[in-house]
């Protein structure tokens, strides 16, 4: 592996020519094969121990999330505490959780990729994984609150001896479709990713199974120029496919509130809030993730203060859209001078059964991310850090204030209830943890966690218009002798 | 290590992508074949303890099927006659009461029987609905729907066996086209009935007097003229409208 030797000098980039100091996306002058090195190493030498220390308990969870799902197919729906009046318990809260977190995955690999956000290189092949396993997660939830587990392909249009036909005006079908798609889009757009990085590792691999595995993965590529042009335009199109997605999953998730009935439910602002929210819990898990990954494995020169900043400042902007969701909300159930609506709001807020999720949310999604206005807070990674876990929560909190709080007070008295989890709910979620950090660390076991190719474009060296060619050798030569 | 993959490999995801497929195709037609039930249920013809022929009894003989199933009209649940039922004419003395196929008979109901044990004929169930469906027969009987509609020509089978295949979608292809499946009342058993077999004349004498339009007005509007014959839409729209039928569609009125 390369050496971690840095130099101090002052870093090179193109801008410095233009007179506009731009910070370099890769710190320390590193070099294309160290950035190969560096994050093939992670896949080639052992693991750290601390990697054993999660995956096995993660494994083990992951093993309780099956035995919870046995126990309650062969069992019946009623070891979980849902029933009437509040029906969507922990299931849908815990659905609406992992889909949410998904977001900042596709955000990052379609928008900022179509907005030219280069910095995005260092995060992007991480949270696309991120994404993916959390949708895995998601999917169980509707899966099994279904009842019958095994009728659920009754979500699909297929044509049956029932003749009977999904109800093509609920939104929870647009739900299967939107989550399906969502899926579908960002493992492709993923793989298309893998697929130079994927070649990388093969031709570097030293054992026959691993060659034949990322050989046959890899798909043949050479890096040709041919391959690069197509691949270049798949990768485009794809993430033009996925940008609409970013809108649509959440618009869609959100809709199978806002289109009912129920004070609390019935509101305009869903879609954009939902949005909001997700991309707001999203790189506050990509943080969650990212943070400990990038200090374990040696990735201060490529996941650098300046990404970390430019999500918590993210962070910042869409937890203050969330806050201003919250209050318009509460704004206009006293606007509208709608009874039930105003009393729906009360019960959340004052004197209903859920108020203290109510407060959680609120402290930890609205107040906690104000920090961010500082520099100093958004440069400090453990202010960072313990902020994006508060997010987590807080996030988690907004849905079950969405869900159990609205339907435990339902428009007639006699209807209402108290919603609380079953054990078998709880380690069902505790499961789903163990599932996503299984996932996670076989994906940072076998998978480059940065996408090698794309962070080499982001590279000086890669500028065929850069200034300073011989500074940038003297630069290097330097670096070599300080060794 | 070299490049370890032979040539062939580069066409190896096509072969795939197009086994695959025909796989995939093959699974879901044989699915759509055999795993539905006109494939599961159609021809199910268990052996009877008695090989009682329909053909004989409603068939030749022209009995009614309500001889037998006579709780029909009233009950959801149309009964399977008791050995009392068979031993009326089948009794001491009476027809082939020696008939060694009529055994089982013999030892539910003959006292001087020697194998007496006065235990019901243990016929075997043909038609199920299953417990999360409620039918009701009497509903059906009631508002002109035939015996034949679901249970099929049994006064031509000397075996009873499966005629249709009762799936939810035969089920809901009739409540959502009901006039192709109404008859007259007086019909309802006559599993050879057919709409041009109805008297012209005396079907609208009927509907006439019941729906306050005279018979040549609504023959017009049908289009019938005098020496026409009625059909299956015409016959089932009338007495659809005069029964005022409509039958229900969502899921709780048969899964309750």
């Amino acid at each position: 592996m390369a050496s971690d030797a840095s130099t101090t000098d002052q870093p090179i980039h193109p801008s410095e020519a233009e007179g506009v100091a731009r910070e370099p996306l890769v710190l320390n002058n590193r070099s294309m094969a160290w950035v190969t090195d560096r994050i093939c190493g992670i896949v080639e030498n052992r693991q750290p121990l601390i990697w054993w220390v999660l995956f096995i308990p993660s494994v083990l969870l992951a093993g309780l999330l099956g035995g919870t799902l046995v126990y309650l197919v062969s069992t019946g729906v009623g070891v979980w505490g849902n029933n009437q009046p509040v029906a969507w318990g922990w299931a849908i809260v815990n659905f609406v959780f992992w889909i949410g977190i998904g977001h900042a995955g596709t955000l990052i690999s379609a928008i900022l990729f179509l907005t030219r956000q280069k910095w995005r290189t260092s995060v992007n092949r991480a949270s696309e994984a991120m994404t993916l396993f959390a949708v895995v997660c998601a999917g169980i939830y509707p899966g099994f609150h279904v009842g019958r587990f095994w009728m659920v392909w009754f979500l699909a249009p297929i044509p049956n001896a029932n003749a009977i036909w999904q109800n093509f005006k609920s939104p929870l079908l647009w739900d299967v479709f939107a989550v399906s798609t969502y899926f579908t889009v960002s493992v492709l757009f993923w793989y298309v990713g893998l697929i130079p990085d994927l070649a990388t590792l093969r031709d570097r691999a030293k054992a026959k199974l691993a060659k034949v595995l990322y050989g046959l993965f890899a798909l043949g590529w050479r890096g040709g120029n041919r391959q690069w042009r197509h691949y270049e335009m798949a990768y485009l199109i794809l993430a033009g496919i996925s940008t609409p997605l970013v809108l649509s999953v959440h618009s869609v998730v959100s809709f199978d509130f806002a289109t009912s009935i129920v004070p609390g439910w019935h509101t305009t602002i869903f879609p954009p809030y939902f949005v909001a929210g997700a991309v707001f819990g999203g790189f506050a898990m990509v943080l969650t993730l990212m943070l400990p990954v990038r200090k374990l494995y040696g990735l201060e020169d490529m996941i650098t203060h300046k990404h970390v900043d430019n999500m918590a400042k993210i962070i910042l902007l869409t937890g203050t859209i969330v806050g201003y969701a919250y209050i318009m909300e509460l704004f206009i159930s006293y606007y509208s001078a709608s009874k039930y609506e105003g009393d729906a709001f009360h019960l959340r807020i004052l004197s209903g059964p859920y108020t203290w999720a109510y407060y959680c949310m609120f402290f930890c999604n609205v107040i906690s991310p104000q920090v961010f206005w500082f520099k100093k807070a958004r440069l400090n990674l453990w202010v960072v850090f313990i902020v994006a876990n508060i997010v987590n929560c807080g996030m988690w909190f907004e849905r079950f204030v969405i869900i159990p709080t609205t339907l435990a007070r339902d428009f007639l008295p006699g209807q209402w209830g108290y919603y609380s989890p079953s054990i078998t709910e709880k380690l069902m979620f505790l499961g789903t943890f163990g599932l996503f950090m299984m996932l996670f660390l076989l994906f940072i076991r076998f998978l480059p966690v940065i996408a090698i190719a794309e962070v080499k474009g982001v590279l000086p060296e890669n500028d065929p218009h850069h200034p300073d060619w011989v500074k940038l050798k003297e630069k290097r030569r330097a670096a070599a002798a300080a060794e | 290590m070299g490049n370890i993959f032979p040539r062939w490999i580069n066409l190896l995801p096509i072969k795939l992508i197009i086994c695959l497929g025909a796989l995939a195709t093959v699974i879901a037609g044989l699915t759509w074949y055999v795993a539905t039930p006109k494939f599961t249920r159609v021809g199910y013809a268990p052996q009877q303890p008695i090989p009682f022929d329909h053909s004989l009894h409603a068939g030749q003989l022209k009995m009614d099927c309500r001889y037998c199933h006579t709780f029909v009209e009233d009950s959801p649940h149309s009964n399977i006659p008791a050995a009392q039922t068979c031993w009326n004419c089948h009794g001491p003395g009476k027809v082939k009461a020696d008939s060694p196929a009529l055994e089982p008979l013999r030892q539910a109901m003959d006292t001087d029987n020697e194998n007496y044990t006065g235990d019901p004929i243990r016929w075997v169930q043909i038609h199920e609905t299953p417990d999360y469906a409620y039918f009701n027969h009497a509903a059906h009987v009631n508002r002109g729907v035939s015996c034949v509609e679901c249970h099929g020509k049994v006064n031509e089978m000397s075996v009873v066996y499966h005629a249709k295949n009762l799936s939810m979608g035969f089920c809901l292809d009739c409540h959502r086209n009901v006039d192709e499946h109404l008859r007259p009342l007086d019909q309802i058993t006559n599993l050879d009935w057919e709409a041009e077999d109805e008297n012209v004349g005396e079907f609208y004498a009927r509907i006439a007097s019941k729906s306050g339009k005279s018979e040549a007005e609504l023959m017009e509007a049908d289009g019938i003229g005098e020496g026409d014959s009625l059909t299956q839409k015409i016959v089932g729209k009338h007495l659809q409208g005069l029964w005022n039928v409509h039958p229900p569609q969502d899921c709780a009125s048969c899964h309750r």
